[in-house]
């Protein structure tokens, strides 16, 4: 089982593809707001969920697509649906 | 409505068949490189026309700009679109802005039209994956992709537009209605400047369409650059093609105040359709909408018919091409040695379908800019009825580069008897 701060890097690595300003994604901390903070277009966390659940072979329920606000909350919905 | 608003313009950027970009264009056209190639896939598919006009857009430069806007993905319309219009924006002097900025150029908007529109992206990905189930794998750009306004919407991100942003659509005529729009806008005083232009995929789901009819070229497969044989006697119907065009109006003393460089100024233009009566069809058009429309370009750009130096026509490679000029020569009433001269884009780059006029307005305004007509190739055997009508002295086989162009008219005839005349100028 990866360690959380693997799966941090692997989802910094992901979100980057989306951003504009990479500088900011590279920056980036756990408590890092996805939208907010890494200025990424909210229509992508759609693109971010597809790139995760092919990388991780997971599927995530829709209902949790909300709850991923930081780059905290998307290490534990894979570690969520990887347990499963 | 403000009538004292002048239409310059400041930019031109391209993707055409046979050449990627305006210095490149404007080699390819004088010099009569053709940009059409046999196609493989159009005989695997059992095409009766084998060639087309297919731009060659990938290289290093493009790809990076393509991918500086996350639009590697997207569909062709978005990708010529931006293309070009980079070009434009940059040959016009104009900064581009940053992509999180807050800054919104209010005075500035933006029509692109098309043809068909986003197709591609319909067939290459969304039906295929909805037809497997796979609806939630299409992932989120695919709206933004396949809506008709995509390229302009996408311009106006880029370009941080605040005024109009809008596409048009009048099947032929797309591309010379896109700019007469645009034109109207300035000379309303609702927009200081507007991105024109129009773009089409290459597709032989779009194609077939014409295939069907049996109105492509046929018996030259073997021979692509013989193909498109705009006002010859052995044209036997047009060449499919892609790209875009996209061109920068300016109001006048906007442009003049910041110093911008001036092709030339857009002094008359008309739009009107025949009502598919009195000889007009849906696929052809009707001589009396087709001349109550150059008439009209030309009342408005307040010039005598005989001030035109160059006719860049619609010009197909097809039957209608006789009763264009014939058309023209009524219209102008002007015969043999006395009609001005005369070329077809098309004979180069194939028919551009909704992006062909602005492709060949491009071709106007490079003409007139550097002075030389560039050939109309292909029709060493003028059709009878043309040269009953004008010399063949009219119809360049090479480029001439002994003129003096100052005004130059192009009309476009789209299916629906849609008809458009510009009548362009070099600026006084």
């Amino acid at each position: 089982m990866k360690s959380d701060n693997e799966i941090q890097k692997e989802i910094i690595q992901i979100i980057e593809k989306y951003a504009f300003d990479k500088s900011k994604v590279q920056n980036a901390s756990a408590k890092s707001n996805i939208i907010a903070d890494l200025k990424i277009n909210s229509a992508r966390i759609v693109d971010i969920i597809l790139d995760i659940e092919e990388k991780y072979d997971i599927e995530i329920d829709d209902d949790d697509i909300p709850k991923m606000i930081t780059v905290e909350d998307a290490v534990n919905i894979i570690k969520k649906e990887i347990q499963n | 409505m403000n009538m004292n608003n002048r239409v310059v313009v400041t930019g031109l950027g391209i993707v055409a068949s046979n050449a990627c970009g305006i210095v490149e264009f404007s080699d390819a056209i004088k010099n009569g490189k053709s940009g059409i190639k046999h196609v493989g896939e159009l005989e695997r598919l059992n095409f009766s026309c084998q060639v087309a006009g297919i731009p060659d857009y990938a290289n290093e430069t493009n790809l990076h700009l393509l991918e500086k806007y996350h639009l590697l993905e997207a569909g062709m319309n978005i990708k010529y679109s931006v293309i070009a219009a980079h070009e434009a924006w940059l040959d016009a002097g104009l900064p581009v802005p940053e992509i999180n900025g807050t800054n919104v150029n209010n005075d500035t908007g933006v029509v692109i039209g098309s043809g068909v529109g986003n197709i591609d992206v319909f067939t290459d990905r969304i039906i295929p994956m909805i037809d497997k189930g796979k609806v939630r794998k299409l992932r989120s750009h695919i709206a933004e992709f396949t809506m008709f306004s995509a390229a302009s919407a996408n311009l106006e991100w880029i370009f941080a537009l605040g005024n109009q942003v809008s596409s048009n659509s009048s099947a032929c005529s797309t591309g010379t209605e896109s700019l007469i729009m645009g034109a109207e806008r300035i000379i309303s005083g609702k927009a200081k400047r507007m991105i024109v232009g129009a773009c089409e995929i290459p597709s032989p789901y779009v194609w077939g369409c014409f295939d069907s009819m049996r109105i492509l070229s046929k018996g030259f497969n073997n021979v692509p650059e013989k193909a498109s044989r705009p006002m010859s006697a052995s044209a036997s119907g047009f060449v499919p093609a892609a790209g875009a065009g996209i061109l920068i109006l300016e109001e006048y003393n906007t442009a003049i105040n910041r110093g911008a460089k001036i092709y030339g100024e857009i002094i008359g233009t008309a739009l009107n359709s025949g009502g598919q009566r009195n000889g007009g069809t849906m696929q052809a058009p009707g001589s009396i909408g087709v001349q109550k429309c150059i008439s009209e370009a030309i009342k408005n750009a307040r010039i005598n018919r005989n001030d035109i130096d160059l006719i860049c026509g619609h010009l197909s490679s097809t039957m209608a091409d006789p009763l264009e000029i014939k058309n023209w020569t009524e219209v102008l009433q002007l015969k043999g040695e006395l009609f001005p001269f005369v070329n077809s884009l098309k004979s180069i780059t194939g028919h551009g379908l909704g992006a062909a006029g602005i492709l060949e307005i491009i071709a106007a305004f490079v003409q007139l800019d550097q002075q030389f007509i560039h050939p109309s190739l292909n029709c060493e055997d003028i059709h009878p009825e043309i040269s009953k009508l004008i010399s063949p002295q009219k119809i360049p086989n090479k480029y001439i580069d002994d003129v003096n162009l100052n005004i130059i008219a192009k009309a476009s005839f789209g299916f629906g008897d849609l008809n458009s005349c510009v009548i362009i100028s070099k600026i006084k």
